[in-house]
């Protein structure tokens, strides 16, 4: 009796130990899975249109007849939204990381860091909307244009996304920096704004970077808020003041509208296949740099 | 420069930019509040979109958001909390783990699009599940992983060595170590990043939008294979391709969302922080 027990207690025991390793594992077992559905339907494209044209047409018209397929016009519109993003996040992120974990008072870190907390929360439609009913109409009368729904509207709502990505990571390396240098600074004589240039920003470079990577991560796979506020219009933008149209717009708006198995409906997951790429390079920079920090 | 003088200019710049970015924060949630709250009642929450969507009732919305992040956590807590387990209790420190936890982080780093495209290509077509609770929440689900995953491999880690020995030396097998004296002091840190999950997975539009959204079904799902409203897309809809909406009632539907979605989060905020003291 005793010794069955204990039998089938050990086939329990491998059993689980089983589904622990396959749960362990699946986690790559997913990201293989959507590479390979994404490339499953996005090569197919291919078939008919070359690469080049794929990547450096410049005009995208899905639609009429003979249909076009470039996306330079989206690529580029991803690339001036994001780097208004940058532009703006970068500096806000990094200082407001700064002040949380450097100079503010303990009792209201908590208050701030829970209140950057909730930012990130909001869900992009939300932000979206408040964009639309806010920032588009201050965008248009501040600058005098025809229509508020730019490039910069999208990179501000964009910047305010990415900080709290940027405020958390960045403030998570300047607080695993040994507390000794900080000590041995300020003990030489140091002030404070000298010990946080001279040696934390150095120390916490690497944390930095990678904060900065995963803020440009979400900045680039961002798709609802994105859509609502930059106007949507396909062509290559000259200035911020222009409206643009980003990849991941352009998937959410026509996905609806596509035949299955069209070229247009191939096309949009092909553009699935670039930004899966490009995020999958941003967030490995990323890894690496805060694997450096480690060492 | 004078240190003391470059110190105050750094510090007073650092400490505005920081201001700024809590009272556009604030603001946010004010505004949502002020302009949504007078449409909200009773009627508002519980009856099915009238005149359009022009005059809320967000109920099919409301019982379909819930139906799916439900779906979603029956799906991602036993594979995140096993996953998590698997790192921290079994694996060794091979390239196995160190791919492991490389793919968590792209699966955390992937467009929320690219995953509306995924589950499209799997889930809706592939395994022929068409636009349906199971394909949206599969798909949420897979999202949401690595949040399960991260905070529970971090409270697994908390849970102190001499636990895991003292369990051993006593006879216990490896999973009985895990499971009666491990998991349960994990507990709290495993619930707080669940509570996280479905507050990622209440708010997104992107993976719903060919999954499972419907823009407009005014009857509740009947079974996992139905299509059903859900809270973003709706708002999504009626903020964009409603004509002539008034704008208090978009507002109402924001005010519903966000209030969901942050007192998921403060709930995890209190939750954690009370752990933590305790530890």
């Amino acid at each position: 009796m005793k010794n069955m027990s204990l039998k089938s207690r050990k086939i329990k025991e491998y059993f689980i130990e089983k589904i622990i390793l396959i749960s362990g594992i699946i986690s790559i077992v997913f990201v293989i899975l959507i590479f390979i559905f994404l490339l499953k339907e996005g090569l197919s494209l291919f078939k008919t249109i070359s690469l080049k044209d794929f990547l450096f047409g410049k005009l995208w018209y899905p639609i009429s007849e003979p249909p076009k397929f470039g996306i330079l016009s989206l690529f580029l519109g991803s690339i001036w939204v994001t780097l208004g993003a940058i532009v703006i996040s970068f500096p806000l992120g990094i200082a407001s990381a700064i002040y949380i974990s450097e100079v503010a008072h303990l009792k209201i870190r908590e208050f701030l860091k829970t209140g950057i907390e909730l930012l990130a929360a909001i869900p992009s439609v939300v932000l979206g909307f408040i964009g639309m009913t806010t920032l588009v109409p201050l965008v248009r009368k501040m600058f005098n244009l025809p229509t508020g729904l730019t490039a910069l509207s999208g990179s501000i709502m964009l910047a305010f996304m990415a900080i709290p990505t940027i405020v958390s990571i960045a403030e998570d390396a300047f607080y695993s920096i040994p507390k000794r240098y900080k000590e041995a600074a300020l003990a030489l004589g140091a002030t404070k704004w000298q010990t946080i240039w001279r040696v934390l920003i150095p120390a916490g470079f690497p944390g930095i970077v990678a904060a900065c990577m995963l803020g440009i991560g979400r900045v680039i796979g961002e798709t609802m808020a994105v859509m609502m506020l930059t106007g949507n219009t396909a062509k290559i933008p000259k200035s911020f003041f222009d409206p643009a149209r980003t990849m991941t717009a352009t998937i959410a708006a026509e996905m609806g509208e596509t035949v299955r198995n069209s070229e247009h409906y191939f096309s949009l997951f092909a553009i699935g296949i670039v930004l899966f790429i490009i995020t999958f390079i941003v967030n490995l920079i990323a890894d690496i740099y805060i694997h450096k920090e480690l060492k | 420069m004078n240190p003391k003088l470059s110190e105050k200019i750094f510090f007073t710049l650092f400490f505005l930019a920081t201001l700024l970015i809590v009272v556009l924060v604030g603001s946010v949630i004010v505004i949502i509040i002020i302009k949504g709250l007078p449409v909200i009642s009773w009627k508002f929450l519980t009856t099915v979109p009238t005149n359009g969507m022009r005059e809320g009732g967000i109920f099919p919305a409301i019982i379909g958001t819930v139906y799916l992040v439900l779906m979603t956590i029956i799906f991602a807590l036993p594979v995140g909390v096993f996953s998590a387990i698997y790192l921290v209790e079994y694996s060794a420190d091979n390239i196995l783990n160190r791919l492991i936890k490389l793919a968590i982080i792209n699966l955390a780093g992937v467009p929320s699009i690219v995953y509306g495209l995924f589950g499209l290509g799997i889930f809706v077509i592939f395994l022929g599940f068409g636009a349906s609770i199971l394909a949206g929440s599969l798909t949420l689900a897979i999202m949401i992983l690595p949040v399960i995953i991260t905070a529970s491999k971090e409270s697994l880690e908390a849970v102190p060595k001499s636990y895991r020995e003292v369990s051993l030396s006593l006879g216990a097998t490896k999973w009985q170590t895990v499971r009666y004296s491990v998991l349960p002091n994990a507990l709290p840190g495993i619930l707080t990043g669940t509570i996280l999950g479905i507050s990622r997975a209440a708010g997104e539009t992107a993976p719903i939008l060919f999954t499972v959204a419907a823009f407009y079904l005014p009857r509740l799902p009947q079974s996992i294979f139905d299509q059903v409203m859900v809270l973003p897309y709706h708002l999504y809809v009626i903020s964009t391709q409603i004509p002539n909406i008034k704008s208090e009632y978009t507002y109402g539907s924001a005010l519903v969302l966000v209030a969901l979605v942050l007192m998921l989060n403060l709930a995890a905020i209190i939750l954690r922080s009370r752990y933590r003291k305790k530890q």
